[in-house]
């Protein structure tokens, strides 16, 4: 196991300079006059032209100098200097900042996934083709089938707007309340998802022979259900979890934008939409780490999880 | 289309360990529905070993899952019959009582050891889960219990491997696992369901000679279901064997195999290849078994059976009692076993 860490820990090395030089490739390969593009519409001094072209490096032309910017890049990044977005602001302070606002949604999108999806598929699953099992069937096909930009200005207006059951925007430094209707529309796809997987899975272990093998050993109806079933079933739930909160922490761009919530997923959003190549290069570096940290770790619960695998 | 059940020996009343009467089980399908057993009457003793013999769809596995009280309902409905239990009908007692006699009365060993234990539990865990569950053992008890169990089934180093998984033993010592784990409340009854079906040759006579050691030593009454007729000769006191879900003949071991009163029989018995007469052609049962939502009338062996007159196509065949205990269901036992006997 411990063998089997390192090996990834080594690879995820590979996969972040990988990620992060065809991100930063596809941000900055193709600009034209990268000066003009940050001072914008306004006219360029040739002495603040020299000035900035000294400061990126932007004197080196062609492949040579875009890895000699790129190296730049690095090197910075493993100082822990996100480098400024071109508004001049610090990416490691707009990150600091949008973070916990990502992750306080996230948990709520996940904590709805786990509290409705998985019971829900649970009881689906024990009751198979009841009434409950075929209404829960066409509801999570219903939320598969809705995009979410469809889906969170629905819920915006009806329940923020028109019904004022929640606040319809969130604006900075949102509350939990102002958090929860975004939390519930962005954790809608988890929670069908994890529904029909829990409901396949417990359905799939109820007909297991091991289930056979508890019945004839006299053991409690509920106890074969909430030991040995559940046990089981639970192991591809919780992994398509983890890897579902990497994916939430990454933040939720259409879900962020609609509600006007300031997180990682606004940020990067805004940084695509105002051609901010820093800022967009900085962000999605720092949600490479997260996404591969989180597998990792997903991989690492799996084994613990099922003891038939081990990794060498 | 029933059989009408003559009770095998004449015994009184209730004298049985266990006895089936008339069983009927169907599967309610989508698709129609399955006859699977459809009369099954067998009786066991204290102390004996009954071999169920019969092929992959014969209904033994379903009579034991009755007998169990374990069938998945649906598709599975036990229509009509009793299963007595030291005289009670098992059929009429509530679930619960039903449960209580699982395992403590009556357990189960199954056929894939590797599927039948949960894969993500240790095996001295789902050995103490039976005593502290059933038994109100303490935790440690129950481990110190799991342990002796393991040791009597002869697993090597039992203290040891009381923490691995299903999946790290072989394939042997995981039926020896299992056979702990129903041996866990000292049943009266065990019921092996193709114990040995998914071992090596070799580990099949190791693990049937530890069913018969184990039953001697712990005077338990055994029902062997086998398709194997190899495995039963030295381990049966009698055998029933079992074709579209009912009993077709029913003897002691000795008598069955050196004289099947039964088509059927005869036809198994000879299907097994013999060492001692070199460059003969293995000789088959013709066709297959019958679909049981469409069994045929009268004989349901009839379309398969070399001696197949007219009369097997219309009437269902009686049991007709040989004497000696024995019973074959079929218009012309006494002439099967009197060709038998010639051979």
């Amino acid at each position: 196991m411990f063998r089997y860490i390192l090996r990834r820990l080594l690879q995820m090395v590979l996969a972040f300079f990988g990620t992060t030089l065809i991100v930063y490739a596809l941000t900055f390969a193709g600009q034209g006059d990268p000066i003009q593009a940050l001072a914008g519409e306004r006219p360029v001094t040739p002495a603040q032209r020299a000035y900035l072209t000294e400061k990126y490096h932007l004197d080196a032309t062609g492949v040579g100098g875009f890895f000699y910017r790129y190296f730049d890049y690095v090197k910075n990044l493993l100082q822990g200097n996100l480098g400024e977005s071109l508004t001049g602001r610090n990416i490691g302070d707009i990150l600091q900042q949008a973070w916990p606002v990502t992750v306080r949604l996230a948990l709520i999108a996940l904590a709805v996934a786990i509290i409705f999806g998985v019971t829900a598929g649970v009881l689906a699953g024990i009751r198979r083709a009841s009434i409950f099992d075929n209404s829960t069937l066409v509801l999570t096909l219903l939320v598969l089938g809705i995009p979410t930009i469809v889906l969170a200005p629905l819920a915006q207006y009806f329940l923020g707007v028109k019904w004022q059951l929640f606040p319809p925007t969130a604006g900075s430094d949102p509350t939990f309340y102002a958090l929860l209707l975004p939390g519930i529309v962005l954790g809608s796809l988890s929670l069908a998802t994890a529904l029909r997987l829990t409901r396949a899975s417990v359905a799939e272990n109820l007909r297991a022979d091991y289930v056979r093998t508890a019945r004839s050993k006299g053991l409690v109806k509920r106890r074969i259900v909430v030991v040995h079933v559940l046990r089981n079933s639970l192991i591809p739930v919780v992994t398509f979890l983890g890897v579902e909160l990497g994916n939430l922490m990454s933040g939720a761009i259409i879900t962020e934008g609609v509600f006007n919530i300031p997180g990682v997923g606004f940020n990067l959003f805004r940084g695509i939409r105002t051609e901010d190549g820093p800022l967009v290069v900085g962000i999605v570096s720092v949600l490479v780490v997260v996404y591969l940290v989180s597998n990792l770790v997903v991989d690492v619960l799996y084994a613990v999880l099922d003891p038939r695998i081990r990794y060498e | 289309m029933t059989i009408n059940p003559t009770p095998a020996s004449a015994t009184p009343e209730g004298g049985h360990l266990l006895e089936l009467r008339d069983l009927h089980v169907e599967f309610r399908t989508n698709e129609g529905v399955a006859r699977v057993i459809n009369g099954v009457s067998y009786h066991l003793d204290a102390g004996e070993t009954l071999a169920v013999l019969g092929e992959s769809g014969s209904g033994k596995s379903v009579t034991a899952q009755a007998i169990m009280g374990i069938l998945d309902t649906p598709p599975a409905f036990v229509r009509s019959g009793q299963i007595l239990y030291q005289g009670e009908d098992l059929l009429t007692r509530p679930e619960e009582q039903r449960r209580q006699i699982r395992g403590k009365e009556i357990a189960m060993i199954f056929q894939d050891a590797l599927s039948a234990l949960n894969p993500v539990f240790p095996v001295g865990w789902q050995i103490g889960e039976t005593l502290r569950q059933r038994a109100g053992m303490s935790r440690a008890d129950a481990r110190r219990r799991a342990v002796e169990l393991m040791d009597l089934v002869k697993i090597p180093g039992a203290a040891k491997r009381i923490g691995d998984y299903p999946h790290q033993f072989s394939g042997g010592m995981r039926q020896r696992v299992m056979i702990a784990m129903a041996l866990a409340l000292d049943p009266k009854v065990l019921i092996a369901d193709e114990p040995t079906t998914a071992l090596d040759v070799t580990v099949q006579a190791q693990i049937m000679d530890l069913l018969a050691d184990l039953r001697r030593e712990l005077n338990m009454a055994m029902i062997l279901i086998t398709h194997d007729l190899g495995v039963v000769a030295g381990v049966a006191d009698r055998i029933a064997v079992m074709y579209a879900g009912r009993i077709v003949e029913h003897a002691d071991v000795r008598s069955l195999y050196k004289a099947p009163a039964h088509p059927y029989t005869k036809g198994l018995l000879e299907s097994i290849p013999r060492l001692d007469v070199r460059g003969q052609e293995l000789s088959t049962i013709k066709g297959l078994p019958p679909n049981l939502m469409r069994i045929p009338s009268g004989c349901p062996f009839h379309p398969r059976c070399p001696y197949v007159q007219q009369v097997c196509v219309d009437e269902v065949p009686h049991d007709l009692v040989l004497g000696d205990g024995r019973t074959s269901a079929c218009h012309f036992a006494q002439e099967v076993r009197d060709d038998s006997v010639a051979r």
